[in-house]
C-alpha cells in the first residue's frame, strides 16, 4: 500500500496558486476602482468562509454566532484607531486581542454540544452586540466610522486595502493548510470523522478544538477588520448581525463542509450569486436559505464533493492519500499499475 | 420592587409558552429546531390574517391554525427533520437554521417591515387590570401565564398517563428497541412535531396579544426560548416554566440596573446557568433532581 500526502494535481495547484497570488498582486496596477472593491469583497468572503469551514467542516463545531468575532474584530479595530494607533496596525492587533478573546471564551463553550453550542454562541454575539452598544465611543446603534483611513487619499487607501485584504486571505489559507497537515490538524479531522474513535486512540479533543476555535475566531475577526476598513462606517447593528453567519454557512455548505477547496469554491458562488441576485432583495435571501437546506439533506459534501468523488481530484491535500481503492465486496485492492510500472522501470536499470 | 417581581413572573409564563415545544422537540427527538421562533411569527402572522379578514377574536382563530400548525410540524418532521437526523446531530442544526431564513424572509416578502399587533382585536383586554393589595396585575399576561400551566401540565399528563405519552417516551428513550415493541417510531415523532407546532401555534397568539411583532422577530423568540430551556434544565416541562420566569426577572433587574440592561441581564442569567451546570454537576439543576420521578427520561443526552 502506498501513502502519499500530495500528487500531480497538487503540485500543480501550489504553482497555479503561486501565479495566481503574483498575478492578483499585479492587478491594482490596471484594474478600476469597482474590481478592486469587489475583489477586496471576495477575499473577506473567502476568508469567512474558509474560517467557518475550519470550525464546522474540520471542528465539528456548528456556530450561529461568528458575527461575533466580525463584529468584535471592527469594534477593537475602531478602539485601537481611536487611540491613535495606524489603521492597519490597529487591525492586526484588533484581531490578535479578538483571538485572546476567544480562548476563554472557548474554555466555556466548548463543552457544550451540537444545538447548544450553536446557540450559546449566538446568545454570545448578542452579548457582544449590546456591550459594543454601550461604548460611548461608538454611539450605539449610530455607530461611528474609521476616521484614520481618511489620511490616506482615496485611490491609495483602495489600492491598500486591496493589497492588505489579499495578503490577509493568503496567509490565512496558508496557514490553515498547514494547521489542517500538523498533527493538531489530522487529529482534529479524526475528531470530525469520528470523536469516540478518536478519543478511543488518545486524540485530546479538547486541546485540538480549542486551537481551530481560537484561529477561526482570529480570522474572522480580520475580516470584520478588514469588513471595517472597506465600509469604513461602523454600525453594531449590521457586524453583529446573524446574517454573516448565514452567509458563511451557505458558502460552506453549497461548496463542501469538511474540504478546503468547499470553502474557496462556496465563496466563489456566493460573490458570483450575490453580484447578480442581490438586487431582488428578499428573494435572494429566501434562495440562499433554501439552497442551504437542500444541499445539507441532499448534498452533505457540497458541490466539491460531488466533484472529488467523480472525478477523485485532490487539489489541497491536507490529508493522506492511500493508492488504491476499496472493491465492491469490501477488499481493498492496491492500484497496481503504479507498481507494476516502478518494477518494470526497476528492471530495465537492472535493478533488483 | 414587588410590582417588577410580579410582572416579571407574568412575563415569564409567556417565555415558558414559547420554550415548551422547543423543549419537547428536544427531549422526544433530540432536535433543538432553530427555526422555532421563526414558526412562532408565522403563526402569529396567520392568526393577524384571520382574524383581520373575519373579524373573528384572535382566541377563536388560534383554534383555526392550531390544525394547520399541527400539519406544518408533521411535514417537517417528515420532509426535513427525518432525512436531516439520519445525517448525525449537525444536519438538524443547518437545517433548521436554514429553514428560519427562508421562513422569515418569505414573511419579510409577504407582510412588509410594518410591525403587527393583535391587541386591538381583543379590545379593552389588553389594558384591563386586576387590582391586588396595591398592585395593578393585566388581565391578559395572567391569560398568558394560565395558558402555559394549562399547556406544560396538558403535556406532561399526556406524557405521562395516555397511551401515546408512553410510546413517546418510549420513542425517545429508545428509538430502535420501541421499534421492537411494535411502535412506529416515525409516526411517534412527527406526531410529538406536530404537538409542538400546537404550543407554537398558542405561544406566536400570546406574542401577538403582548405587544408587537415583525417578519424578524423570531431570532429573539428563539433565543429567549433556548434560554429558559437551558435555565430550567432542559430535562423536564415544569422546570421549563420556572426557567421562563427566571429568565424574566433576570431581564426585569438588567433593566433596572441600566436602561439598556433588558436583554443583557437575561443572557447573563443565562451564562451563569450554563456555567454552573458544565461545572457543578449537571442533574444538580434540573428539577426532577430535586422533585418528583415524573416525566424523567433524558438523563441519557449528551455523552
Amino acid at each position: 500500500m502506498k501513502i502519499k500526502r500530495s500528487n500531480a494535481y497538487s503540485k500543480l495547484t501550489l504553482i497555479s496558486s503561486m501565479l495566481l497570488f503574483v498575478m492578483l498582486m499585479m492587478v491594482p496596477f490596471f484594474a478600476s476602482e469597482n474590481v478592486l472593491e469587489r475583489l477586496t469583497v471576495l477575499f473577506i468572503y473567502i476568508i469567512l468562509a474558509a474560517m467557518w469551514n475550519t470550525l464546522a467542516g474540520f471542528g465539528g463545531l456548528i456556530s450561529i454566532g461568528q458575527q461575533l468575532f466580525f463584529g468584535l474584530g471592527a469594534y477593537a479595530t475602531i478602539r485601537l484607531a481611536n487611540a491613535g494607533i495606524p489603521p492597519f496596525t490597529a487591525l492586526l492587533m484588533a484581531s490578535l486581542l479578538v483571538g485572546l478573546l476567544s480562548w476563554p471564551i472557548s474554555k466555556f463553550m466548548l463543552h457544550l454540544r451540537a444545538a447548544e453550542f450553536g446557540i450559546g454562541m449566538w446568545v454570545l454575539a448578542s452579548v457582544g452586540h449590546l456591550l459594543v452598544n454601550l461604548d460611548p465611543l461608538i454611539q450605539g446603534e449610530t455607530g461611528t466610522s474609521l476616521i484614520s483611513l481618511n489620511t490616506y487619499n482615496i485611490e491609495v487607501r483602495r489600492i491598500l486595502i486591496y493589497l492588505v485584504g489579499l495578503v490577509c486571505m493568503a496567509g490565512l489559507l496558508v496557514g490553515l493548510f498547514y494547521l489542517l497537515r500538523s498533527k493538531a490538524g489530522i487529529a482534529m479531522q479524526a475528531i470530525r470523522d469520528n470523536e469516540d474513535a478518536a478519543d478511543s486512540i488518545g486524540i485530546d479533543a479538547q486541546t485540538v478544538k480549542t486551537w481551530f476555535f481560537i484561529f477561526a475566531a482570529f480570522g474572522t475577526a480580520l475580516a470584520g477588520g478588514l469588513w471595517l476598513a472597506q465600509a469604513s462606517s461602523f454600525q453594531p447593528k449590521t457586524y453583529f448581525s446573524v446574517q454573516w453567519t448565514a452567509y458563511m454557512i451557505f458558502m460552506v455548505l453549497v461548496g463542501g463542509i469538511g474540504r478546503f477547496e468547499g470553502a474557496i469554491l462556496g465563496a466563489l458562488l456566493f460573490f458570483i450569486v450575490e453580484t447578480w441576485f442581490a438586487a431582488t432583495g428578499v428573494w435572494y435571501l429566501v434562495g440562499l436559505g433554501a439552497v442551504a437546506v437542500f444541499c445539507s439533506l441532499f448534498l452533505p459534501k457540497g458541490l466539491w464533493g460531488l466533484i472529488e468523488t467523480r472525478l477523485g481530484i485532490c487539489l489541497i491535500p491536507v490529508g493522506y492519500q492511500v493508492k488504491g481503492h476499496v472493491l465492491k465486496d469490501g477488499t481493498f485492492k492496491e492500484d497496481v499499475f503504479n507498481e507494476d510500472a516502478f518494477k518494470k522501470d526497476a528492471l530495465k536499470k537492472g535493478k533488483p | 420592587m414587588i410590582n417588577t417581581l410580579v410582572q416579571a413572573i407574568l412575563l415569564g409564563g409567556y417565555y415558558a409558552l414559547i420554550a415548551c415545544g422547543l423543549a419537547f422537540m428536544f427531549q422526544v427527538m433530540r432536535i433543538i429546531n432553530l427555526a422555532h421562533g421563526s414558526l412562532a411569527i408565522l403563526s402569529a402572522y396567520l392568526v393577524w390574517m384571520i382574524t383581520d379578514a373575519l373579524s373573528l377574536s384572535p382566541f377563536v382563530s388560534v383554534l383555526i391554525i392550531l390544525p394547520i400548525m399541527a400539519l406544518i410540524g408533521w411535514l417537517l418532521q417528515r420532509v426535513i427533520l427525518e432525512r436531516a437526523t439520519q445525517g448525525g446531530e449537525l444536519l438538524p442544526v443547518l437545517t433548521t437554521f436554514g429553514l428560519s431564513i427562508v421562513i422569515d424572509n418569505l414573511l419579510f416578502q409577504q407582510f412588509g417591515a410594518n410591525t403587527r399587533s393583535l391587541a386591538s382585536a381583543v379590545g379593552d383586554l389588553s389594558w384591563e387590570s386586576y387590582e391586588v393589595f396595591g398592585l395593578w396585575i393585566g388581565k391578559l399576561p395572567v391569560i398568558i401565564l394560565g395558558t402555559a400551566i394549562v399547556v406544560i401540565g396538558g403535556l406532561d399528563l399526556m406524557l405521562r398517563f395516555t397511551s401515546l405519552g408512553r410510546q413517546i417516551r418510549a420513542t425517545a428513550f429508545d428509538p430502535d428497541t420501541a421499534g421492537l415493541v411494535g411502535i412506529d417510531a416515525r409516526k411517534i415523532a412527527a406526531l410529538s412535531a406536530a404537538i409542538a407546532m400546537m404550543t407554537v401555534a398558542i405561544s406566536g397568539t400570546a406574542l401577538g396579544l403582548r405587544g408587537t411583532f415583525d417578519a424578524y422577530a423570531g431570532a429573539p423568540q428563539l433565543l429567549f426560548a433556548f434560554e429558559a430551556t437551558i435555565i430550567g434544565g432542559a430535562g423536564s416541562l415544569w422546570g421549563v416554566l420556572i426557567g421562563g420566569m427566571i429568565l424574566a426577572i433576570a431581564q426585569s433587574v438588567g433593566a433596572l440596573i441600566h436602561p439598556q440592561g433588558f436583554l443583557l441581564g437575561g443572557h447573563f442569567i443565562f451564562l451563569a446557568f450554563l456555567f454552573a451546570r458544565i461545572y457543578l454537576t449537571r442533574e444538580f439543576f434540573s428539577l426532577h433532581h430535586w422533585f418528583g420521578k415524573g416525566t424523567k427520561k433524558v438523563v441519557k443526552h449528551e455523552n
